[in-house]
C-alpha cells in the first residue's frame, strides 16, 4: 500500500518462486531485523530495566511457540496429515537435549540439533500408520503416540532422571558466558525463530515442500503424477518433529529444567488452535497464531486489572479475571473463525488487499 | 510476509503500552506475588485456596499491616500451565514483589533456577521436589510445609502406631497415582521397609486415576494389606474411598497424603458418612473454628458482608492461610532486621524465611522452624480422621524418621 507493486516482471521461474516477491521486500526484512535486534534495548529506553525484563519474557515465549507451530504446520497445513501427539514429540527432544547436556556435558549447539534429531527419528516411526490412516484416524493413532511416549519417560528411570522425572539443565553458554537474563535468552530464542522461520520459507517453495502440498491436496493425483507418498509423508512427519524437538530443547533451555507435565496433550492442543487460528499452511498464519495464543490471556488479563476495577470489587476481581480469560479465550477463538475461517493469515491478507487500491478501489 | 512483521510488532507496542499504565505501584506497599490456579487442571483446590491467601492478607492489612506497612497479594492464575506460569512470575518480578506464592510442580521446578538467579524467594508447600528441603543447595526455594518424603515419613509412623507399635511382618500396600509425584516417596517407603521389617507392595494407579477396581482387589483381597497408605490426586482418592468401601475394606486402615485429605474428597466419595474412618494427613489445620477465621469473618462482617463460602472447605482454606501467613512473618522479620520503612528486597525476605519460627495462629500452623540449612521447617504433617462425617483431629503435630529423610536429601545432593 506504501510502495508501486507494478513494473516488476518475473521472467524466470525461478524468480518466480524467490523468497522475496519484490525488490522492497528485501528493505522489509532488514529493517524487521534491526528492529527485532534492537528491540531489548528499545523497551529498556521506553519502560525501565525492570519492566522490559517483563517484556522480553513475553517475546521469548512468542519466540518458542513459533518454532512449535511453525512445525506442527508443516505437517497438518501443508501435508495434510493430523497431529494431535506433538508434545510427545516435543518432550523427546526436551530429554533427549537435557540428558546429553547433563551426562555428557555438551553444549547446546550439539544437543539442540540431537533433540531435533531424536524426535524426527521418533516421529517418522510414529508417521507410519499415517501411510495407511487418514483424518481422524491417524489423530488417534498420534494421540496414542502422546500417550505412549510420556508413559515411556514416566517409567524409564534412565531417560527421566532424578526426581519427579525432572532434569535441571545448565544455562546455554555461547563464548563461555551463561546466557542467563530474559534478554541474553531472547537473543539465543531469536536467532533460532529466524532460522526456523526461513528454513520454513524455503522448505514450502521447494520440490519438498510442493510434494506436501500435493499431498495434502489430493494423495491419489499426487501419487499418479509421480510423488513418492511414502516418502514424502513420512519426510513431513519427520521435518515436523524435528521442529517439534527443537521447540522442547528451547523451553528446556530456557527453563532450565527438563519435565514431562509442561509437554502434556494440553500442549498438543494449544499448538493445534495457534496453527488453526493463525491459518493452516501458511508461515505468516503460524506466527499470527502463535502470537495470538500466547498473547490473548496476558492482555485480557491486563485490560480487566485496568478496566476491571470500575465494575467489581478487587475480591470478586480475582475469580473474574481467570473466568473471562477462558471465556472470553473460547469466544474470540469462535468469532474470529466465523468471521475468517481461513485465520488470521487471511485476514490479514483481506485486509492488505483492501488497501493495496484504496482509496482507489476501481 | 516481512512487511506483516511489522504490525506485529505494532500490535506488542501497544499491549505494551496497555500495561505500563497498570505498572504503577505506591511506593511503600510490599507486594507479595501468588500464583493461582482456580481454572486449570487443579481448580478444585485453587477456588478454595487462593481467596484464603486474600482474605489473610486483608486481614493484615486491616489490623495496620506489617510493621506499618500494607502488603498486596497480586494474584495471577496460571491455569496449571508452565509457560503462563513463567509469565506470571516475570509479571511478579516487575511490580517488585519480594516474595512468590508457587503454585504446581511442574511450574516450582522451572523456575527454581530462576529464583535464585533473582534472588526471589518462592515457596511450594506440599508439591514441588524433596531434594528442595535443602536450603544449600536450593537457597531461593522454601518447600515449607512436609515434602512427600517427610509425609511417607509421618505415614509410617502413624501406621506402627496404629498397629501396635511394631511393624515386624506386617503388610503395608502403597496405592499411587502412577506420575512422578506418586512415586517420589518410593525410596523412603522402601527404606523404612527394611528399617522397620514390613513387607511393602506397590500398586499404581494410571492417569486419570478413576478406574483403580483391580488394584483395590488386589489389595484387599490377594495381598490382604494391614494397613494401606494412598497417594493420589484429583478424583482419584474419592474413588479409592468409594472402591475400599464396596470391597468392605475398613476405611480406617487407610492413610491418605496431603492431597486426597480435603472435604471435596468425601464430598465426592459420597458425603462424610461414607468414608468414616479414613484417616488424612494434613500440613494444616483443619476446621473452621480456629480463632484466625473468627477474624476474617468479623473483617466481612465490619463491612456488612456475609463471610465467604470458601471457608466452608476448611482444609484448603487453611492451607492457603497457612502458606500466605509464613510469607507475611517472612516479610515482618525481613522488616524489623532492615527497619519498617526500609526498602526490602528479595534477598532480606529469604533471610526472613530462614528465621521463620513459632508461629502457630493457635493451633493452625504445624511448629515451623525453618533454618538455612532446613527449608521444610521440620516436616511437621497432623493426621485428621473422618469420624461421624467430620475431619477430626487424631494427633497432634509430628513427624518421623528424619535421619533417613536427610540420608536421602544428601545422596541427592550429590547426584547432581
Amino acid at each position: 500500500m506504501f510502495h508501486r507493486e507494478s513494473g516488476y516482471f518475473k521472467t524466470t521461474y525461478a524468480a518466480d518462486g524467490g523468497l522475496y516477491p519484490l525488490p522492497i521486500a528485501k528493505w522489509t526484512v532488514g529493517v524487521l531485523l534491526v528492529g527485532f535486534i534492537l528491540l531489548p534495548t528499545i523497551s529498556t529506553v521506553v519502560s525501565g530495566a525492570v519492566s522490559a525484563e517483563y517484556y522480553v519474557s513475553v517475546v521469548n515465549l512468542i519466540l518458542i511457540a513459533v518454532v512449535g507451530a511453525l512445525g506442527l504446520n508443516i505437517l497438518v497445513g501443508y501435508t495434510g496429515q493430523i497431529s494431535i501427539g506433538h508434545a510427545g514429540f516435543m518432550s523427546v527432544g526436551a530429554y533427549t537435549a537435557a540428558n546429553l547436556a547433563v551426562k555428557l556435558d555438551l553444549p547446546f549447539w550439539i544437543t539442540l540439533p540431537a533433540g531435533g534429531l531424536m524426535a524426527a527419528f521418533i516421529g517418522v516411526i510414529v508417521g507410519i500408520p499415517s501411510l495407511r490412516i487418514k483424518g481422524l484416524y491417524l489423530a488417534i493413532a498420534t494421540l496414542a503416540a502422546q500417550l505412549i511416549i510420556e508413559w515411556v519417560i514416566n517409567h524409564t528411570p534412565a531417560i527421566s532422571g532424578g526426581s519427579q522425572a525432572s532434569i535441571e539443565v545448565p544455562r546455554p553458554t555461547v563464548l563461555g558466558h551463561p546466557l542467563k537474563t530474559q534478554r541474553e535468552l531472547y537473543y539465543f530464542l531469536l536467532f533460532f525463530a529466524v532460522l526456523s522461520i526461513v528454513a520454513t520459507l524455503n522448505l514450502v517453495r521447494s520440490r519438498i515442500g510442493r510434494a506436501f502440498v500435493a499431498i495434502r491436496d489430493q494423495d491419489i493425483a499426487a501419487e499418479i503424477i509421480g510423488i513418492n507418498i511414502f516418502r514424502y509423508k513420512l519426510t513431513a512427519f519427520a521435518i515436523s518433529s524435528f521442529y517439534a524437538g527443537v521447540t522442547g530443547v528451547l523451553y528446556t533451555y530456557y527453563l532450565g529444567i527438563a519435565n514431562y507435565e509442561n509437554f502434556l496433550i494440553t500442549t498438543s492442543i494449544d499448538y493445534l488452535a495457534m496453527i488453526i487460528i493463525g491459518g493452516l499452511g501458511s508461515v505468516l498464519g503460524s506466527i499470527l497464531g502463535a502470537i495470538f495464543v500466547t498473547l490473548l490471556p496476558i492482555v485480557i488479563r491486563l485490560f480487566m486489572e485496568s478496566f476491571g476495577t470500575l465494575l467489581f470489587s478487587a475480591s470478586d476481581l480475582n475469580n473474574i479475571i481467570p473466568a473471562t480469560r477462558l471465556g472470553l479465550f473460547g469466544l474470540l477463538i469462535i468469532v474470529f473463525l466465523v468471521v475468517e475461517p481461513e485465520g488470521l493469515n487471511r485476514l490479514w491478507r483481506n485486509i492488505r488487499n483492501y488497501f493495496r487500491v484504496w482509496p482507489f478501489s476501481y | 510476509m516481512t512487511r506483516h512483521l511489522a504490525r506485529l510488532t505494532a500490535a506488542a507496542a501497544g499491549a505494551i503500552l496497555m500495561s505500563a499504565g497498570a505498572a504503577i505501584a505506591q511506593p511503600k506497599e510490599i507486594v507479595i506475588g501468588v500464583q493461582c490456579d482456580r481454572t486449570g487442571a487443579t481448580q478444585t483446590v485453587g477456588v478454595f485456596f487462593c481467596p484464603a491467601v486474600h482474605d489473610y492478607t486483608n486481614l493484615i492489612n486491616s489490623k495496620g499491616g506489617v510493621e506499618g506497612r500494607k502488603i498486596r497479594a497480586m494474584e495471577i492464575d496460571h491455569e496449571y500451565k508452565v509457560p503462563q506460569g513463567m509469565e506470571a512470575y516475570e509479571r511478579h518480578k516487575k511490580e517488585g514483589a519480594v516474595s512468590i506464592l508457587l503454585y504446581g510442580t511442574p511450574h516450582t521446578q522451572a523456575l527454581a533456577a530462576k529464583l535464585a538467579e533473582d534472588k526471589i524467594p518462592g515457596t511450594s508447600p506440599g508439591f514441588g521436589s524433596a531434594a528442595s528441603a535443602d536450603g544449600k543447595r536450593y537457597p531461593y526455594l522454601f518447600p515449607i510445609a512436609a515434602t512427600y518424603w517427610s509425609q511417607a515419613a509421618a505415614a509410617v509412623k502413624f501406621v506402627k502406631d496404629k498397629l501396635g507399635g511394631n511393624l515386624k511382618g506386617k503388610k503395608i500396600a502403597y496405592l499411587f497415582y502412577d506420575n512422578p509425584a506418586g512415586k517420589e516417596p518410593l525410596p523412603i517407603l522402601e527404606d523404612l521397609a527394611k528399617l522397620e521389617g514390613f513387607e511393602l507392595k506397590t500398586f499404581a494407579v494410571p492417569a486419570p486415576g478413576v478406574e483403580m477396581g483391580a488394584q483395590i482387589l488386589d489389595i484387599t483381597q490377594r495381598y490382604r494389606a494391614d494397613f494401606v497408605i494412598a497417594h493420589l490426586f484429583g478424583r482419584s482418592p474419592s474413588v479409592s474411598i468409594k472402591e475400599f468401601k464396596r470391597v468392605g475394606f475398613p476405611l480406617s486402615k487407610v492413610v491418605s497424603f496431603v492431597w486426597g485429605s480435603a472435604e471435596a474428597d468425601l464430598q465426592a466419595a459420597g458425603g462424610g458418612a461414607v468414608a468414616e474412618g479414613y484417616n488424612t494427613m494434613q500440613f494444616a489445620g483443619v476446621g473452621s473454628d480456629y480463632p484466625v477465621h473468627k477474624q476474617i469473618r468479623d473483617m466481612y462482617q465490619k463491612e456488612g458482608k456475609p463471610a465467604p463460602k470458601e471457608m466452608a472447605s476448611t482444609v484448603y482454606y487453611n492451607r492457603g492461610i497457612f502458606h500466605i501467613a509464613v510469607h507475611i512473618e517472612a516479610v515482618r522479620n525481613a522488616l524489623k532486621a532492615k527497619g519498617a520503612n526500609a526498602n526490602i528486597t528479595g534477598e532480606d525476605v529469604k533471610n526472613g524465611f530462614e528465621k521463620v519460627k513459632g508461629i502457630t495462629l493457635d493451633g493452625l500452623m504445624p511448629p515451623l522452624e525453618i533454618t538455612p540449612a532446613d527449608h521444610e521447617g521440620g516436616g511437621w504433617v497432623q493426621i485428621f480422621t473422618v469420624k461421624g462425617g467430620k475431619l477430626t483431629k487424631s494427633s497432634e503435630w509430628f513427624r518421623a524418621y528424619p535421619e533417613v529423610i536427610k540420608k536421602h536429601i544428601e545422596a541427592d545432593a550429590k547426584k547432581s
